[in-house]
């Protein structure tokens, strides 16, 4: 199993990419994220760019997994957009109607663009990171124990 | 003439009233909670989301116990609260190619790289009713789940195995804007795109009467399970401000692929067919039963004949498909009609009046003679 080198690899990516650690906070639990903030012990001051507003996303898909588009229906998102006292621009979209969580995946997102960004990675997105493939890893091996083993029976017919 | 109309309010608070107390039911019995029903009535959330058209447990866990446990209910009040959310756009299609599966089944190939993973499945259980779960357990009563190696790879989708061979039909990818029926009233030929939309939030029920009307012999297209897999996938969308996709969420989905058998037509040789089924949460009936309807009503694309049978009539299908119009059309017939009534009554009264007026005066013609 290389999950352990998977681990590292996308754990640097995550302290370069921001697609990544927003990725990752979009789909964190919120009870674990808001937890590892309040253990951080930076909350800087902001000012609202865009103030946390929930709405929709059409999620789509494709005809046959493969083909051409259509709307399957939609997801809750919410998103902010914010400013720290040092004009650094944070973004936060996050799953679901939780206006903290969003305005936490903001501040990170700014923090992660300033010095601040070594300890957040090793402190609140390194966790939040391994919580995740955990629980995929977690789900992947139940189902792998539902994996069917066939076996042929002989039948004696001559 | 006019009916008095006012005058319902008491009743209607009183009613109301009433109806939060039955809602309730006996105070002695714990409140349910919106997690409880999230984590242990999963598949009525994930019906709910699924035709309520909005990906959200909680809120659809506090939809069913508004509505008291009535899905069609709770799907009404999923759809009115979406209708007051901002849209911020549309998702790039997901790849379910990167699914992480937790089901992953195929009644076609028996060897599919892969393998046949049965996830947590009613089938193959014998349907008897198990009084363990009447007493109230605790958690040692739950058998151990056993565990294996994870595969950690994507799970390759089935079907792309028969493309290499050219023996089945190819899904043309575009990235063509599909239409919208939340945005554009539906007009017909509505177009697949439309057609799929309509079925994955269709009424579980109507879709799988119709599809089992294919089954029986009403436009029969022979089809196969090529593939059924249930997982979650990421969603991801571009974001505007940023100019770059990141991953907005994770929603689980349940991805029917059938293979349908296709005698040619006068331009396509003998191959098989496809169908197709996506829907929100782990919804396999559903799904399954999309994907045949979705198969029955491409005759015309595939050059197949109209059959005239009710799975093939796309306006018949997509007009009857959504429960919430269906209800709300149903329903009203049970509110106040009372000046519609008064003149039929009216009407029906000065009919019989003429008739009987007829009657008298052929009866006087007659004894006249």
């Amino acid at each position: 199993m290389t999950n352990e080198n998977d681990m590292t690899a996308s754990g640097a990516e995550l302290r370069q990419s921001r697609k990544s650690w927003m990725s990752l906070l979009a789909t964190a639990d919120e009870a674990r994220l808001r937890d590892l903030w309040a253990g951080f012990d930076r909350n800087p001051d902001h000012s609202w760019l865009r103030a946390p507003e929930a709405g929709g996303v059409m999620v789509r898909g494709r005809m046959g997994a493969a083909g051409a588009p259509f709307n399957l229906g939609e997801m809750t998102v919410t998103r902010c957009a914010l400013t720290l006292a040092d004009g650094t621009v944070g973004h936060g979209y996050v799953q679901g109607r939780s206006k903290a969580k969003a305005e936490i995946a903001a501040k990170i997102d700014a923090m992660m663009q300033t010095d601040a960004a070594d300890d957040l990675h090793r402190t609140i997105l390194v966790p939040l990171l391994k919580a995740k493939e955990d629980h995929r890893m977690q789900r992947a091996a139940k189902a792998a124990a539902t994996k069917v083993d066939f076996f042929t029976m002989v039948r004696g017919e001559d | 003439m006019y009916v008095a109309v006012k005058g319902g309010e008491r009743a209607i608070d009183n009613a109301h009233a009433w109806l939060a107390e039955e809602r309730r039911g006996d105070t002695s019995i714990a409140e349910l909670s919106l997690a409880q029903i999230r984590e242990q009535l999963g598949l009525a959330v994930n019906r709910v989301m699924a035709e309520g058209s909005l990906y959200d447990p909680d809120l659809a866990a506090l939809a069913i116990k508004q509505a008291r446990g009535d899905l069609i209910e709770a799907i009404f009040l999923i759809r009115a609260y979406r209708t007051t959310l901002p849209r911020f756009g549309a998702s790039d299609p997901v790849d379910t190619g990167r699914m992480s599966c937790d089901r992953r089944i195929s009644a076609t190939f028996k060897d599919a790289p892969g393998g046949q993973v049965l996830g947590p499945t009613f089938d193959y259980t014998h349907r008897l009713l198990d009084f363990k779960l009447a007493a109230e357990s605790d958690r040692e009563d739950l058998p151990e789940t056993q565990t294996a190696e994870p595969r950690s790879e994507d799970t390759p989708h089935i079907l792309s195995f028969l493309d290499g061979e050219n023996i089945i039909e190819q899904e043309p990818r575009t990235d063509a804007e599909p239409g919208d029926l939340t945005r554009e009233p539906m007009s017909f030929p509505a177009g697949r795109a439309v057609r799929l939309q309509s079925l994955t939030r269709g009424d579980e029920g109507f879709i799988l009467g119709m599809a089992y009307s294919t089954q029986r012999g009403y436009a029969r297209n022979h089809a196969f399970v090529g593939e059924l897999r249930i997982g979650s996938v990421p969603v991801e969308m571009e974001i505007p401000e940023l100019g770059f996709a990141i991953e907005i969420g994770e929603i689980e989905l349940t991805e029917c692929e059938t293979v349908n058998q296709f005698k040619g037509s006068k331009t396509v040789p003998p191959q098989f067919t496809r169908g197709y089924g996506l829907v929100f949460g782990q919804s396999e009936r559903k799904s399954i039963a999309m994907a045949l309807v979705d198969r029955a009503l491409r005759w015309e694309e595939l050059g197949e004949d109209n059959l005239g049978a009710p799975a093939q009539d796309e306006e018949f299908v997509l007009s009857h498909a959504d429960n919430i119009q269906a209800t709300g059309f149903l329903e009203h017939i049970k509110l106040p009609h009372y000046v519609d009534f008064q003149s039929e009554l009216e009407l029906v009264r000065k009919l019989r009046r003429e008739a009987a007026e007829l009657a008298e005066q052929m009866a006087a013609r007659e004894a006249a003679q």
